[in-house]
C-alpha cells in the first residue's frame, strides 16, 4: 500500500453531549467543526470535501455549516443514514480523499434530540372521518404499531437482545443480565466528562427505574440529547508534509466499512442487525490485518443494553454463541481483557444520532493518542468503532496509533 | 353513496384472510421460496420477479418478545409484541390472550394465530386484528 492509499484522521473532535438549549444545530455542528479543525492545524481553506449528516433538522446542513465557518464552494455530500449516518459522512470524506480526488476531507455529524422522547413509534393519527380505510402497503385500516408488534426503538432492540437468548440457550434471568451491561457503561461514564450522563447506577437502580419495553427500563435505552462530532481526514501523502506533531498525533483508518443488510429470513419483520455487523467486522479485520484478540478497545453501538449483547458476539469478541459467558467474565469492563464502551456508551455518554457514528471514533482516538486523561486505556494501540442504523446500516472504523 | 351489500368486516391488514379459517397469507418466491408480506418488485434474496401466494401455518413458536410499557399516544400498554416462528416463517405479532409480564410469556412458547374486534366504523364495518395466545399443552 502505498502512502497515497493511507488515509489518517489529522484532526477531530466532539462537543459536550447533552442539553444545549442556548445552541442550534448549526451552533453545535459549527462548534465540532472548529474543534476539528484545531486540533488538525487547518482551515476550511485547506478542506477539499465536507460530508455532512444530520436527520431532525430542515436539511442542507452541510451547506448551512459552510455559512458558518467557512465557504470555500467545495462539493457537499448531505447524507443520511438513520444512527449510522456520522459514520456514514466519514466514510463519505474518506472515500473521496481515497478516490484521490481531494487531499483533505472533513466529515460532521449533529443532531439535537433533548426531550425527544421515544422514537419510531406513533404512526399517522385516524382521521376524523370513522371509517376503516386500507392504506398503506400493508392495506392497513388502522395503525399498526401496538396491534401488530412494535415499532418504537426500545422494544425493537427488546427482541434482538432477547433472540439471542433464544437462540443460545440462556438459563439465567434475562432482566438482570441486561441490567448488569448496563450498569457497566453507567459505571465508564463517570470518568467522561463530555457524556451527558455521569452517574454510576446501581444494578437496583437501574432495575427499578421506569420499564420501556422488557427487559429494558429507561436507563437502559439510549440518552436522546444533544451534540456534534466532526473529523478531519488526510491521505499518507499529505501527511508526510505535515508537521512531526502533526504526524505523531495522528491516527491511522486502518479500516473503514459500511454495509447493509443483506435478505434474511426474517428480516422483513423484525431488523437484522446482526449479518451485517458480522459482514462489516470480517472486512474491516481483514482490510486492516487485525484480528479481535489486537484490539485494546471497542466501542459499540448500545443503544439499548439488549443490543450490547449481540455485537460481543457479531464483532467476534467471543466464540460465536459466547456473549454472555464473554460478558460474565468481566471482559468488558475498563480493567477488564477487552474493555468496550469506556466511553460510557450510548446509554450514558448520550446518542445524538447523526453525531454517535463519529464521537465513538473520537473516543477511540482519544485513547490510541494517549490523551484519554482519567478514563485512559493504558498501552492503546488498536480500538474498533462500530455503528447500526436501523433498516440497516452498519458502519466500522478500525483506528491505529501513529508509528511516528 | 353506501352500498348495502358492503363487507359487514375487513381485516386490519390485506394479508389477513377472514372467514371460519382465519390465516395470514405471503407472497412466495417461485424460485426461491422467501416469503414477503408485501408487494415486491423483485425478490430481495434472489432477484426472481415471480411470486404465488402462500397460506402460513396458524401455529407456531414464540421466537423473540419484549412486553411494550411504554408507548406512543393512545397505544395501549402493557402489550406483548414477538416474533413467531410458524414452521419456517417468522411473523411479527402481538401476543395476546396471555397476562403481559415475564411470568406469563417466555421464549419457545406454543402459540396460534386468534383474531380479535378492533371496533365498528360509521359505516357499521369491524375491523378484524389477529394476534398469537397461547396452546395449552
Amino acid at each position: 500500500m502505498s502512502a497515497s492509499d493511507e488515509i489518517w484522521i489529522l484532526g477531530i473532535n466532539m462537543t459536550k453531549f447533552g442539553k444545549h438549549p442556548d445552541l442550534d444545530v448549526v451552533d453545535l455542528g459549527a462548534e465540532a467543526i472548529m474543534g476539528a479543525l484545531a486540533d488538525a492545524g487547518m482551515t476550511m481553506r485547506d478542506v477539499g470535501i465536507l460530508a455532512a449528516g444530520n436527520l431532525m433538522g430542515g436539511g442542507g446542513i452541510g451547506q448551512q455549516l459552510q455559512k458558518q465557518v467557512g465557504q470555500t464552494g467545495i462539493p457537499v455530500f448531505n447524507v443520511s443514514n438513520a444512527c449510522a449516518t456520522g459514520a456514514t459522512a466519514l466514510r463519505t470524506a474518506i472515500m473521496a480523499v481515497k478516490a484521490g480526488e481531494v487531499d483533505v476531507g472533513l466529515a460532521v455529524g449533529v443532531e439535537k434530540l433533548a426531550g425527544a422522547g421515544l422514537l419510531g413509534g406513533g404512526g399517522k393519527s385516524k382521521s376524523d372521518e370513522n371509517v376503516w380505510e386500507p392504506k398503506g402497503r400493508y392495506g392497513a385500516v388502522a395503525p399498526t404499531d401496538g396491534r401488530i408488534g412494535t415499532d418504537t426503538m426500545p422494544g425493537v432492540f427488546a427482541q434482538v437482545g432477547m433472540e439471542y437468548l433464544n437462540d443460545h440457550t440462556y438459563g439465567g434471568e434475562p432482566f438482570e443480565l441486561f441490567a448488569k451491561i448496563s450498569q457497566k457503561n453507567h459505571s465508564h461514564s463517570t470518568l467522561n466528562p463530555l457524556a451527558a450522563y455521569t452517574k454510576e447506577m446501581s444494578l437496583e437502580q437501574i432495575m427499578g427505574d421506569i420499564m420501556i419495553a422488557y427487559p429494558n427500563t429507561r436507563p437502559m435505552c439510549s440518552a436522546n440529547c444533544d451534540g456534534a462530532a466532526a473529523a478531519v481526514v488526510v491521505n499518507g501523502e499529505k501527511l508526510k508534509t505535515l508537521s512531526l506533531e502533526q504526524q505523531r498525533r495522528a491516527v491511522k483508518v486502518s479500516a473503514s466499512v459500511l454495509t447493509t443488510d443483506p435478505w434474511q429470513e426474517a428480516c422483513q419483520i423484525l431488523p437484522d442487525v446482526n449479518t451485517l455487523t458480522r459482514n462489516a467486522a470480517k472486512q474491516a479485520y481483514e482490510q486492516a490485518g487485525v484480528g479481535p484478540d489486537d484490539l485494546d478497545l471497542v466501542e459499540l453501538h448500545d443503544c439499548f443494553a439488549t443490543a450490547e449483547l449481540v455485537h460481543y458476539d457479531n464483532l467476534m469478541l467471543c466464540e460465536e454463541g459466547g456473549a454472555v459467558d464473554f460478558f460474565e467474565s468481566g471482559a468488558p469492563w475498563r480493567d477488564g481483557r477487552l474493555p468496550v464502551n469506556v466511553s460510557g456508551g450510548l446509554q450514558s455518554k448520550g446518542h445524538p444520532i447523526s453525531a454517535t457514528g463519529i464521537a465513538n471514533i473520537w473516543e477511540v482516538c482519544q485513547h490510541v493518542r494517549g490523551e484519554g486523561g482519567p478514563r485512559q486505556i493504558e498501552g492503546a494501540k488498536v480500538g474498533l468503532a462500530h455503528v447500526i442504523g436501523l433498516g440497516s446500516a452498519c458502519g466500522i472504523h478500525v483506528l491505529e496509533k501513529s508509528a511516528a | 353513496m353506501t352500498s348495502t351489500d358492503a363487507p359487514a368486516q375487513v381485516p386490519l391488514v390485506d394479508y389477513l384472510v377472514l372467514g371460519d379459517d382465519p390465516h395470514l397469507l405471503a407472497y412466495e418466491c417461485a424460485s426461491c421460496g422467501a416469503r414477503y408480506f408485501d408487494r415486491r418488485n423483485a425478490c430481495a434474496a434472489c432477484f426472481d420477479t415471480e411470486f404465488t401466494r402462500v397460506r402460513i401455518p396458524s401455529e407456531g413458536v414464540v421466537r423473540t418478545f419484549t412486553i411494550v410499557a411504554y408507548a406512543a399516544p393512545g397505544i395501549p400498554v402493557p402489550f406483548v409484541s414477538a416474533v413467531v416462528d410458524c414452521d419456517g416463517t417468522s411473523v411479527r405479532g402481538n401476543l395476546i390472550n396471555v397476562e403481559a409480564d415475564p411470568d406469563h410469556v417466555r421464549l419457545g412458547m406454543k402459540v396460534r394465530l386468534a383474531t380479535y374486534s378492533l371496533g365498528t366504523d360509521d359505516n357499521g364495518t369491524e375491523a378484524i386484528g389477529f394476534g398469537f395466545e397461547p396452546v395449552e399443552s
